[in-house]
């Protein structure tokens, strides 16, 4: 099967930050998930993720899979967004040298792959410094 | 009558300088710099192209518009550097911004004039009712081939405008095209970079159709270059705008708020488009701009737009074009060559 369609099953969540609020007990989940792991709630009501929060943690990649080559040395992280939901995911345009637990970030949108030189971009969420 | 609701821009952080260009090819940076009025340009990171740049400075148009997205009823992104040569780019903004999938899409190409067409598609729409609101954005990733004149300015930049009916920031009160058939700067399939044809694209190509559309668009609407607070041209480096604004009667201070090639360089489609949005970021209401866009090719599309008091509300709820274009860190010509993938690499 072509990653194209892996991709695509994921734009609302890579493209829009859709995700899912429990509707008993209000915890949010990304992506969406059947059961709500925190009262095991069924039901749910889609939310659009706040753009913007912290940093918790992070690593810097210096020897990337071969398709971020070019992008080495780059910086991944886990973030906590603003309503709780944590989320891993690259953090570009960053010094390293300003990177620390706690570092307000906002999202934005950036290629985050190409299937080699023929095959689709796929597009999605990084993290930049909120500053 | 149709206008602006929405604009927002947006740039890559990272800039060379033309200095840095000049040393390596044994160029005189002096010489540039004074002859072209370039000083640096925006380089966009491997993560980054006329795709991302659009949903970017689209977001900023949607925080000014303060409209529901669903509402958008054609997505047009004009640009020379699209990152597809077959499959739309406007579908992925259409799709990031949650206007699909009742939206009407495509993409549009005609140099560096691709943006202003895109705007002046949307407001033929809007006056016509065939959709409530139109997204129009001009953005490009654009390359110079390696020391030709053209590497010192091609840069990256998106400016995005939400166009509906009144009222919005600024109303369209007219608009205006001028065309003739002019290979002054064109790329065929498959070459990687465009060919110009040196001074021609001068006098009988920029110049000639500025002058041509703003003259037009004037008389149409039976106004003088002092009538205007403001004036944006396109602008392929520093110089060129300067001087066809002085041609035209225009003065320094009217063309300088929206002169961002200087320290940006030439966005291509997001040329005048992105000066359009600097100059609203300091517009007044009731101020008459003037837009004249120029692509090879060659034709310009002018407008004539009247600032109305909601600019003082939206004005500050999404960054100016001056605060993007300041947020910055310089590269070297090692990086940039990587990042727009001059370096040939093994298999
Ligand atoms: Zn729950």
């Amino acid at each position: 099967m072509s990653t194209s369609a892996k991709y695509w099953r994921g734009i609302p969540q890579r493209y829009r930050l859709e995700a899912e609020k429990c509707t008993d007990c209000g915890a949010q989940f990304f992506p969406p998930r059947v059961v709500c792991s925190g009262c095991g709630g069924r039901e749910f009501e889609e939310i659009k993720l706040d753009d913007r929060g912290k940093l918790l943690t992070y690593t810097v990649i210096r020897v990337g899979p071969s398709e971020f080559c070019e992008q080495t040395p780059y910086a991944m992280g886990i973030v906590e967004l603003e309503g709780g939901v944590r989320m891993t995911g690259q953090i570009a345009d960053v010094d390293f040298d300003d990177l620390e637990v706690g570092l307000p970030i906002k999202i934005e949108f950036r290629k985050i792959r190409e299937e080699g030189e023929a095959g689709i971009l796929c597009y999605g969420y990084k993290f930049v410094p909120d500053k | 009558m149709a206008g602006i609701i929405g604009y927002g821009a947006y740039m890559p952080r990272n800039r060379i300088k033309v200095e840095e260009i000049a040393k390596v090819w044994g160029a005189d940076a002096p010489s540039y710099k004074r002859g072209l009025m370039l000083q640096e340009k925006s380089v966009p990171s491997p993560d980054q192209d006329v795709i991302t740049m659009s949903v970017e400075a689209t977001k900023h148009a949607l925080t000014r518009a303060e409209i529901d997205p669903s509402k958008i009823g054609a997505v047009y992104v004009g640009s020379e550097s699209h990152p597809y040569a077959v499959k739309p780019s406007g579908t992925v903004l259409a799709e990031a911004i949650g206007a699909t999938p009742e939206v009407h899409c495509a993409d549009f190409e005609f140099a560096c004039k691709a943006g202003s067409e895109a705007m002046f598609v949307c407001m033929g729409l809007v006056d016509s009712e065939k959709i409530e609101y139109g997204l129009a954005v001009g953005a490009d990733t654009s390359q110079g081939a390696p020391s030709d004149a053209l590497e010192y300015s091609a840069a990256a930049g998106a400016a995005s405008f939400v166009i509906g009916r009144d009222p919005g920031v600024a109303k369209v009160i007219e608009t205006y095209s001028f065309m003739t058939d002019t290979p002054d700067f064109w790329r065929r399939s498959y070459m990687h970079y465009p060919r110009h044809a040196g001074r021609f694209t001068g006098e009988p190509a920029y110049f000639k159709h500025i002058m041509g559309c703003a003259k037009g668009i004037m008389a149409k609407v039976k106004m003088e270059p002092k009538d205007f607070a403001y004036v944006v041209f396109h602008q392929p480096n520093g110089k060129f705008p300067q001087r066809v604004g002085k041609m035209l009667g225009f003065t320094k201070e009217q063309i300088d708020p929206g002169w961002l090639s200087p320290t940006l360089g030439n966005t291509y489609s997001g040329s005048s488009p992105m000066g359009l949005t600097a100059t609203l970021d300091v517009a007044k209401p009731g101020d008459m701009v003037l837009m004249v866009s120029y692509g090879s090719g060659a034709g310009s599309d002018g407008f004539v737009f009247e600032v109305t008091d909601r600019i003082d509300e939206v004005r500050n709820v999404a960054p100016g074009t001056r605060e993007l274009l300041d947020k910055k860190t310089y590269i070297e010509y090692g990086t940039y060559a990587k990042y727009r993938r001059k370096i040939r690499m093994g298999e």
